[in-house]
């Protein structure tokens, strides 16, 4: 048996130093697996966790509905069929994230990864959790404390897009900061 | 090939010496010893084919309504002795209809025979009214609540009795007996293995798709006896039946930390299977129960890994990476396992030896494959077929074969009948998520729907009781 780590994570650091050189065409071919940026970011209704109020007046800093309040929808990051690469667009979203975790070092937050319904349910969970892994390992790569995030796979459980189509399916394919308030 | 009379001669043995106390009345002519093991001759009845080619004759089949000697009331839903003699009959009608073998009819529209008649059917009778066999029985119950169900079949154009046995069961376990009886006829009139006394766990669904509740359930292999295990709170995924039905293994998000429970069927209690502090998930029984294969998640990484199913003992890891491995179904004898993974690059079926070596893969047919279950009789392997969309398929232990049991949007995660002849799997419905529990034969023809109350997703089909 190899134990060569699996290609998604050592990817990861290749692409981080090759990424200047492929960000234009990672963007384009990025585009079309990706849900329009122009909708207004989810409520996280589809996740488990509450995400607290919402566009109701101010919210507390430093709370989870500052976090979403902030992140514009950068709190979602969106992957291709059966894949968990990082993109560009993925690493912007990520720093967001990562620079809103670094005005408030006490915070933790759980990654949750999902998955598109047009997969066998096991496997789902295994790469909900493999994306879920793919944005926590950047987020500490960016400087935050591994300790400070955990991880958690609903695989096609937890869809936040319900219809059965290509569109739906990639607002699907996800990986969700959730902070913990 | 012709029926197997080898397979009928050791059913018959079995069936007397059932564990659930065969119980002919005292009157019961001597069995008319219809066949020897040794017979293997044409006996101008019933020849036909079980390959799984061939189209099935189907044989008709007439059910009479079990006759009593006392209608006396019981401790069960059904009724009064003669009103389950009336329901027995009815379950074992519905048992044989569907799988393309036979052609049942009554109980009702046929005569109702007396108890006498039950072990002296009037052939006459029976010969004009188009039936090729006949099944009779009787319902009696006991002071003490239990009940004796005698179950005849007799082949009316040779007008001999073919095969019989009796059971004693609890009031409210009078459905094993109309399955039983079932059995007995599917078995002696097919040469197969018996299945309907057997029992599914799956998962129950019900609410919207986007927070859809998941509990964990059981039913009989005929979708009665529903119940409901967990309330909902907690989603309940992927459950597995022990081969001994006292447990159940399943994954739970209680504590939102994915993990495999063991539930205890008889106490109602729940015990962590391993503590590892990662997600497990995907757990599966070893054949003899004394194992427990479970996948578990790791820095994007998955494995699997082995623990004896009676707790203690360190995990044995089976797989290594790279990638998702995951699932595991043991071959009947224990000696392998197949499961899946995706270190090729996308989800693809691979065996290897109990211990984790000899790893290779054998899927290669095009799209990806998934969720592989070794057949009880060891002879295939059905899995998850995804190109476009996801369909059940078969195929051999080297990968040969591969044929398509469904052609829908989403079928997925087979399971086998007890007895290796018919699937289960779960079918999704596009855009509105519904789930339901389908089953299909090893010809691809005879796809039914199961009753279910709710949703269901994710069946796992128990061995035949004892």
């Amino acid at each position: 048996m190899s134990d060569i780590a699996h290609p998604a994570p050592v990817k990861l650091g290749i692409k981080m130093g090759t990424m200047l050189l492929l960000s234009g065409a990672l963007a384009i071919s990025g585009c079309k697996s990706k849900p329009p940026k122009e909708l207004p970011p989810e409520p996280g209704a589809a996740t488990s966790t509450d995400n607290g109020q919402y566009g109701n007046g101010v919210a507390t800093p430093g709370s989870q509905a500052d976090f979403v309040q902030i992140m514009q929808g950068a709190d979602t990051i969106y992957f291709d069929t059966d894949r968990s690469d990082i993109d560009s667009a993925d690493q912007a979203a990520l720093a967001k994230q990562a620079q809103w975790l670094a005005r408030y070092p006490n915070k933790r937050a759980t990654v949750e990864g999902h998955a598109d319904e047009r997969g066998t349910r096991e496997y789902n969970i295994a790469l909900g959790e493999r994306r879920a892994s793919a944005a926590r390992n950047y987020l500490v790569s960016l400087g935050v404390d591994a300790s400070r995030l955990s991880t958690l796979s609903y695989g096609k459980e937890r869809p936040v897009a319900l219809g059965s189509d290509e569109q739906a399916w990639a607002q699907n394919r996800r990986a969700v900061t959730v902070t913990i308030d | 090939m012709t029926l197997r009379f080898s397979t009928l001669a050791f059913l018959l043995a079995t069936a007397t010496g059932l564990t659930a106390a065969p119980a002919f009345a005292q009157d019961a002519p001597a069995p008319p010893v219809a066949e020897q093991p040794t017979n293997e001759a044409d006996d101008g009845g019933l020849t036909g084919s079980v390959s799984d080619e061939n189209e099935w004759q189907n044989i008709g089949i007439a059910i009479t309504t079990f006759a009593t000697d006392r209608d006396v009331p019981t401790q069960t839903n059904a009724g009064s002795t003669a009103q389950l003699g009336q329901a027995i009959s009815q379950v074992i009608a519905s048992d044989l209809k569907n799988n393309g073998l036979f052609k049942p009819t009554g109980p009702d529209g046929l005569p109702q025979p007396t108890l006498p008649e039950v072990q002296t059917p009037s052939y006459a009778t029976w010969s004009g009214r188009g039936a090729d066999m006949l099944v009779q029985g009787y319902v009696k119950a006991s002071a003490d609540g239990q009940l004796t169900v005698g179950c005849y079949l007799y082949d009316i154009s040779l007008t001999r009795q073919l095969v019989k046995a009796g059971w004693q069961f609890a009031a409210t376990d009078w459905r094993r007996a109309a399955h039983k009886c079932s059995d007995l006829v599917y078995s002696r009139l097919s040469g197969e293995s018996p299945f309907f006394d057997s029992k599914i766990a799956y998962i129950a669904e019900t609410g919207p798709k986007g927070r859809r509740m998941k509990r964990l359930a059981i039913m009989d292999s005929d979708g009665a006896n529903h119940r409901y295990l967990t309330s909902g709170q907690s989603m309940a995924l992927t459950p597995r039946y022990s081969p001994d039905y006292s447990k159940i293994l399943y994954l739970s998000y209680l504590n939102g930390q994915p993990s495999i429970y063991s539930y205890d069927l008889a106490t109602d209690r729940q015990t962590l299977i391993a503590r590892t502090g990662n997600p497990t998930l995907a757990p599966r029984w070893s054949p003899d129960g004394k194992w427990v294969l479970y996948s578990m998640a790791k820095g994007g990484t998955t494995d699997i890994y082995r623990i004896s199913s009676a707790g203690g003992g360190t995990p044995q890891q089976l797989t290594n990476g790279p990638g998702i491995n995951i699932g595991g179904s043991y071959s009947p004898d224990g000696s392998q396992i197949v499961f899946e993974s995706d270190r090729s690059g996308s989800q693809q079926v691979y065996v290897m030896n109990a211990d984790g070596s000899n790893q290779k893969r054998i899927s290669f047919f095009g799209g990806r494959a998934a969720t592989p279950e070794w057949s009880p009789r060891g002879d295939q392997i059905a899995f998850t077929h995804i190109a476009g969309d996801l369909r059940v398929a078969v195929m051999t232990p080297s990968g040969g074969g591969m044929r398509h049991l469904t052609n829908s949007w989403q079928d997925e995660a087979p399971t086998w009948s007890p007895n290796g002849r018919i699937v289960q799997f779960f079918r999704t419905a596009k855009g509105s998520g519904q789930a339901s529990i389908w089953q299909v034969d090893l010809t691809g023809r005879n796809e039914r729907r199961l009753p279910t109350p709710v949703g269901a997703s994710d069946p796992a089909w128990g061995p035949v009781r004892p």
